[in-house]
C-alpha cells in the first residue's frame, strides 16, 4: 500500500479523530454512549454508511452539479442509512432498541456530510473509502472508549460485564447527560494534550494554520 | 487579566485585605454551624467535616503538583469549599463519598477553569449537585437529631410541621450544617458585620422565597427557616467569584435564586432547590455583570 493511503486511513484515528479533534458528530456521541457494546454499535453502523456514502459520492464527484451538491450527498447518504436501519432492526433488534432515534439520525451526523464535502467530493475512490474507514475506526473507537467509562463508573459493568458493580455504589451522573459532557471534555482535553505531545501544537493555538478543516471554513484558510 | 490593570503612580495604600484573610473569616462564620452541626449529629458529622476538608485541601495540593504549580494552599479556599460541602451532606454519607465531592469540587469545578477566581459555578454547591444526583438514596437519609436512626421527614419532605423552636435550634434531620436557624443568621451577621459579604444578596434571596412560598400557599416561616436557603443565601450565594459585582446585579441574582428555589420547592419532583438555583444563576453571573454595569457620571452613548 502506497504512503499516502495508509495516511488516509491513520489519519482518523488519533491526528483527525473526527469526534476529539474535528469535533463532528457530537450528538451520537454524547447521547448514546451510556454503555461500550452502544458505542460499537453506533460505531460500526455510521462507519458502514460513511464507507458507503464516501464511494459513492466520490465515484459521483464529477457528475453532481457544484449547486445542489448538498441535497445529493444528502440523498446518497439517506439510501445508506435506510439499508443499514432495515439490517440492524432485522438482525440486532436489541441495539436498535437502544440506539433509538439516533440510528436514523445518522444521515445528519456531520462526520459523514463533512467527509463528503471536505474529502470524498474531492478525492478519487480508493482514497475516499479509506478516509471513509479510517475516520469510521476513530469514531467507532472513541464511542466505545467513552461508552466503558461510562459504563464502569455509572453502572460499574462493561459490555455488561460486572467490574465493580456490587461492592462500590455506582455514580448514576455518568449515565445522564452532564456525565457525557465531563467524559467528552476530558477525552477532549487528553487528545489536545497527546496531538500537542507528539509535536503538533494544539488547535486553538494555530488559528486556522493547523486545522484540519481550513479549506472547508469560511475563512478559507485566513487566520 | 493581571496585564489589564493599570496601576497609577505612587503612593499606594493596601487595605489590608487579602483572600485569606477573607476566607480566614468565613471559617469563623462557619464554625458556630459546624460545631453546632457535630454536638446534633454526633461523631459521624465530625468525621465527615474533617474528611471532606482533608480532601479538598489534598486534591489542591496534588493538583498543584502535577501541574507544576505554585502552592495555592494558603489561600484558604480548599478549606471553605470543603467544609461547605460538609455541612450541605447528611451525616449518614458514606466517608468515601463524602472525599470523593470535595475532590470534584476542587479538581471538576475549580481547578480545571483555572483555579481560584476563573470558575463559573460555586465548586461546593456543585460537588454536592454531583452527590445527589450520583447517589440519591445516600443523599437523602437523614440521620434525626442525638440518634443514629434515619429519619423519614425532613421539614421540607414528608410534611410535618414544625415549632419555630424546633427550627430555629435544628431540632429536625436534615444535612450537618443546615438545621440550626440560630448558627446560620450569627455567622451571617459576623459576615456583614466584618464587610465580606454584602447583605443584599442574603437578604433578597430570603425576602423572595418567603414572599413568593406565601403567595403560593405554603407556610412562609417555615419555608424559609428550613432546607439549605439560610446556608445557601449566606454562604454559597455570596461567594465572590460566583456572583455578581455590582449591587443591582447583586438583587437580580438573590430574586432570581428565591424565584427559583420556590418553584422547585412546589412544582418539581425535588423537596429542595437551593443548590440548583444557585447553580442556574451561577451560568447567568456575567450577562447579569454585563448588564449592571454603572455608567460612569456624565457618560453618554456613542451616536452612530
Amino acid at each position: 500500500m502506497k504512503k499516502e493511503n495508509l495516511k488516509y486511513l491513520t489519519n482518523g484515528i488519533i491526528k483527525e479523530n473526527p469526534v476529539l479533534r474535528l469535533v463532528l458528530g457530537t450528538c451520537p456521541t454524547l447521547a448514546v454512549t451510556t454503555a461500550a457494546i452502544n458505542g460499537i454499535g453506533m460505531g460500526v453502523a455510521a462507519t458502514v454508511v460513511l464507507v458507503g456514502s464516501n464511494l459513492v459520492i466520490s465515484l459521483l464527484r464529477n457528475i453532481i452539479p457544484d449547486k445542489v451538491r448538498i441535497p445529493a450527498y444528502i440523498t446518497v447518504i439517506a439510501g445508506f442509512v435506510t439499508v443499514v436501519q432495515m439490517l440492524v432492526k432485522a438482525f440486532l433488534p436489541s441495539i436498535d432498541a437502544a440506539l433509538g432515534i439516533y440510528l436514523p439520525l445518522i444521515v445528519v451526523n456531520c462526520i459523514i456530510l463533512g467527509r463528503a464535502e471536505m474529502f470524498a467530493s474531492k478525492n478519487s475512490v480508493l482514497p475516499s473509502v479509506l478516509d471513509g474507514i479510517g475516520m469510521g475506526i476513530g469514531f467507532t473507537a472513541t464511542l466505545t472508549l467513552m461508552g466503558a467509562i461510562r459504563e464502569i463508573i455509572g453502572a460499574g459493568t462493561v459490555f455488561g460485564l460486572p467490574i465493580t458493580a456490587g461492592f462500590i455504589d455506582p455514580m448514576i451522573v455518568m449515565l445522564l447527560p452532564p456525565g457525557g459532557f465531563f467524559v467528552f471534555g476530558i477525552l477532549v482535553a487528553v487528545s489536545n494534550k497527546l496531538a500537542t505531545m507528539s509535536g503538533k501544537k494544539a488547535v486553538e493555538h494555530t488559528g486556522c494554520g493547523e486545522c484540519p478543516m481550513k479549506d472547508a471554513c469560511k475563512t478559507g484558510g485566513e487566520a | 487579566m493581571r496585564n489589564n490593570l493599570t496601576v497609577s503612580s505612587s503612593p499606594h495604600i493596601h487595605s489590608g485585605v487579602t483572600s485569606q484573610s477573607i476566607m480566614l473569616d468565613v471559617i469563623i462564620a462557619l464554625l458556630p454551624a459546624a460545631v453546632y452541626g457535630v454536638f446534633i449529629f454526633g461523631w459521624r458529622a465530625a468525621v465527615l467535616i474533617a474528611v471532606c476538608v482533608a480532601s479538598a485541601v489534598l486534591s489542591e495540593f496534588l493538583w498543584n503538583k502535577a501541574l507544576k504549580k505554585p502552592n495555592s494552599l494558603g489561600d484558604l479556599t480548599a478549606v471553605v469549599t470543603g467544609l461547605l460541602l460538609a455541612l450541605n451532606l447528611p451525616s449518614s454519607l458514606p466517608v468515601w463519598m463524602a472525599a470523593l465531592g470535595s475532590a470534584i469540587a476542587i479538581i471538576v469545578v475549580k481547578q480545571m477553569f483555572g483555579g481560584l477566581g476563573h470558575n463559573f459555578a460555586n465548586p461546593a454547591i456543585t460537588a454536592r449537585i454531583v452527590l445527589m444526583v450520583s447517589f440519591p438514596a445516600a443523599m437523602t437519609k437523614f440521620f434525626e437529631p442525638f440518634s443514629m436512626t434515619v429519619s423519614s421527614a425532613t421539614p421540607l419532605a414528608g410534611g410535618a410541621e414544625y415549632t419555630l423552636r424546633e427550627l430555629f435550634f435544628g431540632m429536625h434531620a436534615g444535612t450537618i450544617g443546615e438545621t440550626s436557624v440560630v448558627m446560620l443568621v450569627i455567622g451571617g451577621l459576623y459576615l456583614v458585620m466584618r464587610r465580606v459579604i454584602s447583605p443584599i444578596i442574603p437578604v433578597s434571596f430570603i425576602g423572595t422565597v418567603f414572599v413568593f412560598s406565601w403567595v403560593l400557599g405554603a407556610n412562609p416561616i417555615q419555608a424559609i427557616f428550613s432546607g439549605g436557603l439560610l446556608l445557601g443565601a449566606i454562604f454559597m450565594a455570596t461567594d465572590y467569584v460566583t456572583s455578581p459585582t455590582f449591587n443591582w446585579g447583586k438583587l437580580i441574582f438573590g430574586i432570581g435564586c428565591g424565584i427559583i428555589t420556590v418553584v422547585i420547592r412546589q412544582f418539581a419532583s425535588l423537596p429542595e432547590g437551593v443548590s440548583y438555583s444557585i447553580l442556574v444563576m451561577n451560568l447567568l453571573v456575567p450577562h447579569i455583570n454585563s448588564l449592571t454595569m454603572p455608567k460612569p457620571f456624565g457618560w453618554e452613548a456613542d451616536k452612530k
